[in-house]
């Protein structure tokens, strides 16, 4: 509990810090209003998927009224606001039913809160449209987190790479054509099964395997950027290494880091709905919620909304983000990315 | 006179923007004769390379060539023919040179294919044929060694090869026309001269007429028979060679003429042009000119440039010059 | 030209010695072989059989370092899993599953065709599909057509493949009932029964992504010099497209069929273990679910060695296409 709102602290500080910078810098200011004006309703719908993250996050215990649950080991664990919003401690069923139905979907006994479930409940009577808000956080935290973390660190390898050259270049260069010659879903699989089950564990397999391409631009652009006149007249002017690859090189490949992280978001929580269905996702994903919801299909009547629940909230936000990249991508950069697709 | 070949008139392209269709080149209107050389002069981003895509109907996408526009060549209005036909006439009957030979070639296929291809499209000639004629060609526009060449790839080529291969191409049908678009700008001095060289000699032999596009009043100089300068996207004078260099009478054409610098004497400052060409959205409604002319009137920036005619064949678009014809 | 491929041959062995030690570190270093045995044999089994399940797998020698040989003795560094492992993986003698004992070697070559039948027709079509769509896209570039394309491209990525398969199997088997479902039978004159419906699948999942690379390729093209140059020697645009346009992106092209090449071998993975077809996805499938380490491992090694593969002979087709490069 403490953790995950130290982290919301965290990513709040760090996103009131990108608005500042994007507000005071007149070029990311001009892009970020152009970005607005192309895509208002992807950016506005990537805007409440994280709200809807953070809301999830912020937890503390108690607001539970004990009488009416059966559930007192989970109704006094600290929970969020979305859980308080759904309270599913005290709103939840048996079995299966349809959305805005009153019965049970099989046996059509009587639903003890009718009506009040859009998305209808799973196999367990849980409200599949609670379920689906649940794994905005998991895709976030999938999709973004390990964005932050190996962004950073494929910028450290493959700038110092490019720049320094030598040995170092060709350790770097070779640690990352080995990692990239294993086919990215096995290296996936072999990291998991090696490191086992566990959010943790996925977002680190996942992050080992989506480093290398990002590196790999990052060494390709810093080479040609150390060639540049710029780069040279101050080497000539006896600038540090380090100074110039913090005013020159990175402000030259921070277009780049913005547009990977689109690309990598997707392909991340993308990858994790292949893992649900190998049984080693991260529980409470919407690829797990596919995985399960698949059988489901295969009844008699079908039972269709576990899916449809998931992979809406799944489409809706990967169609978003590929969306707003994709505008982020015209506005600030459209040569330097089709030399690397 | 010879007789008429090419007949521009208000010739009008228009590329979208944030604020409506800008017209990049407006009201150009100019003839070309036989074993004519016309030069359009002009400093970059003046349409001069528009207007000759415009004839072509090359103009990229979403450009687009007003349909008001007519440009007869030999009689029919090039923009009234069907695409087929229009085909026919690019490469068959108007041949073109490019400015950037490095870029203009193919880079994946031999330069001798690339002219067969250029044969083959206008005329059932077999391949051993259309072989033999593009040695030929090659050997006419002085490639050394050209069956060698024939199977060279472009980058096998120096840039001075690479623009006769290009030449060999524009000419392999005998068209009655050349549009030549910067054709020395990106070479060394000495090809330069080879190039014009050339370009003179096919020019007489094979009675072409000529579109000379260029900035350079050097190959003016050594080419052209006619002039028309250029200045944001209108024309603002035409007269022949002899009678431009002397007797240049809008502000333009004379600052244009006094910034060479083989004009000047030893010591001298060059003469300048003041202030920089507007982009096309701030292009005036009057006179193009007005907001860097030295000899500005009260109206020149609302009202567009009356044609005045100076002598014979000498046409200048300019109010100051109206007032003096008055007077 | 020789003297480059050599090299080429020389950097991809390199890289194939790296990832073998890669997959040493992870499936012994941080996996202990005691819970590859455990897992095996079960967590009650009497130490003797753990014990001797261990020394029949080779699992039971030090990593790197053998202390029960002397000093000077070769065995000290040579008589370890390390080594044991490179020179397994290097002379192809995969040895048997952890799961039950099965030859991994035999066990490879009955999976390699039915994976082959799905992957091979699944990879021609899909390249020919997505070269024509997007030929077909840029020919109408900066037209409506063109940006209902895109539309419907980005909507086609932004679908995971799980949905595909589901919504596959659901309105084609269940609801059409064109196909079977799943299943597969290795009779040439059925056997595309079972195939049609995988290879549509994963046909349609990779379609948005490439159509919209290559568009972006042919695009990027038509805007080249030399295609004005073709166009005002009095080429059509079907010309131009088909003939300048087409053979000049091939080099982009060409690149990413290197990418796409391991990608034949995973995204099969998924099609083969949905569909039922017993190739060597599902075989890698089965070996995460049963805890198999010495095929899952043997199944990297071998993705990763394809992959090398096609690296260098892409490399090389690379040189083929380019006379810029040919040449040289």
């Amino acid at each position: 509990m403490l953790l995950s709102n130290l982290l919301v602290v965290v990513i709040l500080m760090l996103f009131a810090g990108l608005v500042y910078y994007v507000r005071t810098n007149r070029l990311w200011r001009e892009s970020a209003q152009s970005l607005w004006k192309r895509r208002p309703i992807a950016v506005t719908v990537v805007g409440l998927y994280f709200v809807v993250g953070i809301l999830d996050s912020v937890a503390w215990v108690g607001g539970v009224d004990l009488s009416k649950t059966q559930d007192v080991v989970a109704a006094s664990k600290p929970r969020t606001i979305i859980d308080r919003m759904f309270s599913p401690e005290t709103r939840s069923e048996r079995s299966y039913s349809a959305p805005f139905a009153s019965k049970e979907f099989y046996g059509g006994a009587d639903l003890t809160h009718p009506g009040s479930y859009w998305l209808g409940t799973d196999r367990l009577g849980r409200d599949v449209l609670y379920l689906a808000f649940k794994g905005v956080k998991v895709a976030l935290l999938v999709g973004g987190l390990t964005s932050l973390i190996v962004i950073p660190l494929a910028l450290f390898f493959g700038v110092s790479a490019g720049y320094f050259g030598g040995r170092l270049d060709d350790a770097v260069f070779f640690v990352m054509s080995t990692l990239a010659a294993i086919p990215g879903i096995l290296l996936l699989i072999a990291l998991i099964t090696a490191l086992g089950k566990g959010t943790l564990q996925v977002c680190v397999a996942l992050g080992v395997t989506g480093w290398v391409s990002f590196a790999r631009l990052a060494r390709a652009e810093t080479l040609k950027l150390r060639e540049s006149d710029y780069v040279q007249a101050a080497r000539a002017l006896g600038v540090s290494d380090v100074t110039i690859i913090m005013r020159h090189i990175l402000p030259n490949l921070s277009h780049l880091m913005v547009i990977t992280f689109a690309l990598l978001f997707t392909a991340l929580v993308l990858s994790e709905t292949i893992l649900a269905y190998l049984g080693i996702g991260v529980d409470g994903s919407w690829g797990q919620m596919i995985d399960q919801a698949r059988d489901e299909l295969s009844r008699d009547p079908i039972i269709w909304w576990n899916l449809f629940g998931a992979s809406m909230a799944l489409f809706i936000l990967v169609l978003s983000v590929n969306l707003v990249g994709d505008a982020v991508r015209d506005i600030l950069d459209p040569r330097t990315l089709r030399e690397r697709e | 006179m010879n007789e008429l070949l090419l007949d521009v008139q208000n010739l009008r392209t228009s590329f979208p923007s944030a604020a409506g269709r800008v017209a990049v080149v407006e009201d150009i209107s100019f003839q070309i004769h036989k074993g004519e050389v016309l030069a359009l002069v002009g400093e970059s981003g003046c349409g001069k390379s528009i207007s000759a895509m415009s004839i072509m109907r090359l103009v990229p996408k979403p450009g687009r060539v007003e349909t008001s526009a007519r440009i007869f060549f030999q009689g029919r209005n090039l923009l009234d023919l069907d695409v087929p036909d229009m085909r026919k006439v690019r490469g068959g009957e108007i041949g073109m040179i490019f400015q950037e030979p490095m870029s203009s070639l193919n880079p994946v296929q031999t330069v001798g294919a690339q002219v067969v291809e250029a044969i083959q499209l206008h005329e059932k000639a077999t391949a051993a044929a259309a072989r033999d004629r593009t040695v030929a060609l090659f050997k006419r526009v002085g490639i050394p060694d050209p069956e060698q060449r024939f199977d060279a790839f472009p980058h096998q080529l120096s840039g001075g090869l690479k623009q006769r291969v290009v030449i060999a191409m524009a000419i392999a049908m005998r068209p009655k026309m050349l549009i030549a678009d910067e054709p020395t700008t990106a070479l060394d001095v000495t090809i330069q001269a080879q190039i014009i060289d050339l370009l003179r000699e096919l020019q007489e032999e094979l009675e072409t007429g000529i579109l000379l596009i260029t900035h350079d009043l050097a190959v003016v100089n050594e080419l052209a028979d006619r002039i028309a300068v250029m200045y944001a996207g209108r024309l603002v004078e035409t007269a022949p060679r002899q009678e431009l260099f002397e007797n240049a009478s809008h502000p333009y054409t004379q600052g244009l003429l006094q910034a060479i610098p083989g004009l000047a004497k030893k010591g001298e400052r060059l003469h300048e042009i003041q202030g920089v060409v507007p982009p096309p959205q701030e292009w005036p409604v009057g006179c193009r000119f007005s907001s860097r002319c030295p000899i500005r009137l009260a109206h020149c920036a609302d009202q567009p440039a009356p044609e005045i005619e100076r002598s014979p064949g000498h046409i200048s678009f300019c109010h100051a010059l109206e007032k003096e014809a008055v007077a | 030209m020789v003297a480059y491929i050599i090299r080429r041959i020389g950097y991809g062995f390199l890289t194939v010695l790296g990832v073998l030690f890669f997959l040493f570190i992870l499936f012994f270093a941080v996996t202990d072989p005691d819970d590859i045995a455990r897992k095996a044999v079960g967590e009650r089994a009497p130490p003797e059989v753990y014990e001797q399940w261990k020394r029949n797998k080779g699992y039971d020698k030090p990593l790197f370092v053998n202390t029960e040989h002397g000093w000077l003795s070769g065995g000290r560094y040579t008589d370890t899993l390390l080594v044991d492992h490179y020179t397994r993986m290097l002379t192809f003698q995969f040895g048997q599953s952890d799961a039950d004992d099965a030859l991994i070697s035999k066990r490879i070559r009955e999976g390699a065709g039915p994976s082959l039948m799905l992957t091979v027709p699944l990879f021609l079509s899909g390249m020919a599909v997505a070269v024509m769509v997007s030929l077909f896209v840029s020919f109408f570039r900066e037209t409506y057509i063109d940006r209902m394309a895109l539309v419907l491209c980005m909507l086609a990525m932004s679908v995971t493949i799980l949905l595909y398969i589901i919504g596959g199997q659901y309105l084609i088997g269940k609801v059409l009932h064109w196909f079977p479902i799943s299943g597969f039978d290795p009779d040439p004159t059925i056997v595309y029964k079972f195939l049609l419906l995988p290879i549509l699948v994963g046909l349609v999942n990779g379609l948005g992504a490439d159509v919209r690379f290559y568009r972006t390729v042919f695009v990027e093209e038509t805007t080249k010099d030399y295609v004005r140059t073709a166009r005002a020697k009095g080429a059509g645009e079907i010309r131009v497209m088909g003939n300048h346009v087409l053979r000049n992106a091939l080099i982009p092209i060409l690149t990413q069929i290197v990418v796409a090449i391991p990608f034949l071998f995973t995204g099969s993975l998924l099609l083969e273990s949905f569909f039922g077809i017993p190739g060597l996805g599902s075989l890698t499938i089965d070996a995460i679910f049963g805890n198999d380490f010495a095929t899952l491992r043997t199944m990297v090694y071998i993705g990763a060695l394809l992959f090398v593969t096609g690296q260098i002979l892409t490399d090389i087709s690379y040189t083929l296409a380019d006379p810029r490069i040919r040449l040289e």
